[in-house]
């Protein structure tokens, strides 16, 4: 109730999102400043009216918004990071701060996985939570992605992934980076039975996730005005010390550049990835499909 | 009786930047007879911080591609540092795809800084070029051997990374950020560096201890620098020796191989119970 009495209503941001918020509260644009209630927030999933802006979505939101009801299985949730590199930081301790996002996200990592379908079509589903650490991909996000597209394969059903992530997992060290080559590996298997891996880039997306899986995915999708990269601006402001374009790092900028397939509204989402499976679905168009190894400039 | 003073992983650090540290071009001129560089992404334009080619090694036909700092500043300019932009993994794409064409053995030599972060860089698609590296290698057709001849810088070092055996030299590091990066990243003080050396666990010692190096190359007395020769040879010892190992698999038994490598790494655990969904 207190609420209501704010002179400024309360900015729409991710750590609030835990929250239970009533309907009746005013939400601000974090881009436009517009007010708008709660409730027609989120029934407009969370795009705000005026300007279009994209706010951030939690895996669950995303998996409420994209997937049919009912149609979910959730895999591997048990897993959990532990300390691998006996981490020693002056500020805290690894397994002190994975404790406190696992309090505060009620999940033990950044990947959900879940089999599921849209429309009745059977997919595999990853989908990272940015509110745990940042995104940040370790050795549960590594395993909890390979096994989903190692289920994705073995019932042959294409594989969508949801990448929001700041990058590898400095506390992980080289178990992070290492990730990058595990996904890439799985993803193989994958191919050899010929499923579409289709990657949704969200806001924001760095370093190791934009540097392995999710850019080199068969379809790539990202939502409008999300910024998705490899360094991040201040690094790259350090480097070249000159001022960077003002749709540096988009997903628009990248349409641009040639680097995804296609910037899709929110609202168009789940009728996008409708299609695309359907236009996927069951076998080759050809006889035979052509044995890759024979091709002479080699596969994507 | 020589007194022997631990090395910390901030003095390997050191040495793995030495100036004086043989780079990927001297490997290669040791190593093989007969070597013709290739260049060129055939798009664009020709990556010097990227060398590539096919060699002669002992009687074996191969493929070598290293990442290459200068020896001077003015060939240091030339190369970036040895600092690819994507046209310099896109190079190395092409000539990994013309090793697996002539079935021949791929050595790659990493040394860098890591993948080069500006504007151009960013334009013309680095996440992308690295990633693409990433699945080419997955499941080329032919035996791999990286060595770690100075710094492993991340994922611009894993770009031409994945391979069946890691190989580092003992005053190497690989690290998914550099010690003053990570120092800068969690501490917000990259004057920290000498402690995120030491806490990021980046030495050579460190990834055998984890599995993720196969092999530690032993340095002369004080690092490669001060005998660039015999580093050359004993890396040389190693390398023959893998890749004649490798060289009995098959391409099915090798891709299965490379497979359960990285489907290794990664530590964690198994909960007593899931969290119940939010």
């Amino acid at each position: 109730m207190k609420d209501f009495f704010r002179r400024a209503p309360i900015p729409f941001t991710s750590s609030r999102r835990d929250q239970q918020i009533p309907d009746n509260v005013w939400v601000k644009c974090a881009s436009c400043g517009e007010l708008i209630y709660q409730k027609q927030f989120q029934d407009a999933l969370k795009v705000c009216p005026k300007c279009g802006h994209h706010a951030r979505m939690n895996a669950r939101e995303w998996l409420a918004t994209l997937l049919d009801e009912g149609s979910q299985v959730e895999h591997d949730a048990d897993l959990a990071s532990v300390d691998a590199l006996g981490f020693v930081s002056p500020k805290d301790n690894y397994e002190a701060k994975l404790a406190a996002m696992v309090e505060r996200t009620g999940s033990n990592d950044v990947i959900v996985s879940v089999s599921g379908a849209i429309e009745g079509l059977p997919l595999e589903v990853a989908v990272c939570n940015f509110d745990f650490m940042g995104g940040s991909m370790g050795s549960v996000f590594g395993e909890k992605v390979t096994r989903a597209t190692e289920r994705a394969a073995d019932r042959g059903v294409p594989l969508l992934t949801i990448n929001a992530s700041g990058g590898a997992r400095m506390h992980e060290g080289i178990f992070s980076l290492m990730q990058m080559a595990k996904i890439s590996l799985a993803l193989t298997r994958l191919a050899q039975v010929r499923q579409p891996h289709i990657s949704l880039l969200v806001d924001p997306c760095y370093g190791g996730v934009s540097a392995s899986y999710a850019s080199v995915a068969d379809i790539i999708l990202a939502e409008p005005g999300a910024h998705i990269g490899f360094a991040g601006p201040r690094v790259i402001e350090q480097t070249i010390r000159q001022k960077l374009p003002p749709d540096f790092q988009t997903a628009e900028f990248l349409l641009k550049h040639g680097m995804i397939d296609s910037v899709v509204p929110r609202a168009e989402m789940r009728a996008t990835l409708e299609r695309l499976l359907r236009l996927y679905q069951a076998g080759a168009s050809v006889a035979s499909a052509p044995q890759l190894e024979n091709l002479v400039v080699g596969r994507e | 009786m020589t007194i022997h003073t631990e090395l910390t992983p901030w003095d390997k650090v050191q040495i793995a930047r030495h100036p004086q540290r043989p780079h990927t071009l001297d490997y290669i001129k040791a190593l093989c007879d007969d070597f013709f560089e290739l260049h060129g992404d055939r798009r664009q334009s020709d990556d010097e911080a990227i060398v590539c080619g096919v060699g002669r090694y002992d009687e074996q036909r191969v493929v070598i591609i290293g990442h290459q700092k200068g020896n001077d500043t003015k060939e240091n300019i030339r190369r970036n540092f040895g600092m690819p932009h994507p046209e310099g993994y896109r190079k190395a794409m092409r000539v990994m795809r013309h090793a697996e064409k002539f079935a021949m053995p791929l050595i790659c030599l990493i040394d860098t800084t890591g993948a080069h972060p500006s504007l151009a860089a960013e334009e013309r698609g680095q996440a992308q070029a690295i990633a693409q590296n990433l699945v080419v290698m997955a499941d080329l057709r032919v035996p791999i051997v990286a060595a770690v001849i100075g710094e492993g810088g991340s994922g611009g070092a894993l770009a031409i990374g994945v391979a069946d055996r890691l190989l580092m030299l003992e005053h190497s590091i690989y690290s998914v950020a550099s010690p003053e990066a990570s120092a800068a990243i969690l501490w917000r003080d990259s004057g920290k560096a000498s402690e995120a050396a030491r806490s990021m666990k980046i030495t050579a010692q460190d990834l055998r201890s984890f599995g993720i190096a196969d092999e530690v190359v032993a340095e002369p007395e004080g690092g490669a620098h001060l005998d660039p020769a015999a580093s050359i040879r004993a890396l040389n010892a190693a390398l023959r020796r893998h890749l004649d190992e490798l060289m009995r698999l098959d391409p099915p038994a090798l891709l299965n191989h490379r497979y359960d490598k990285y489907r290794a790494i990664g530590r964690f655990r198994e909960t007593q119970e899931a969290l119940a969904a939010h």
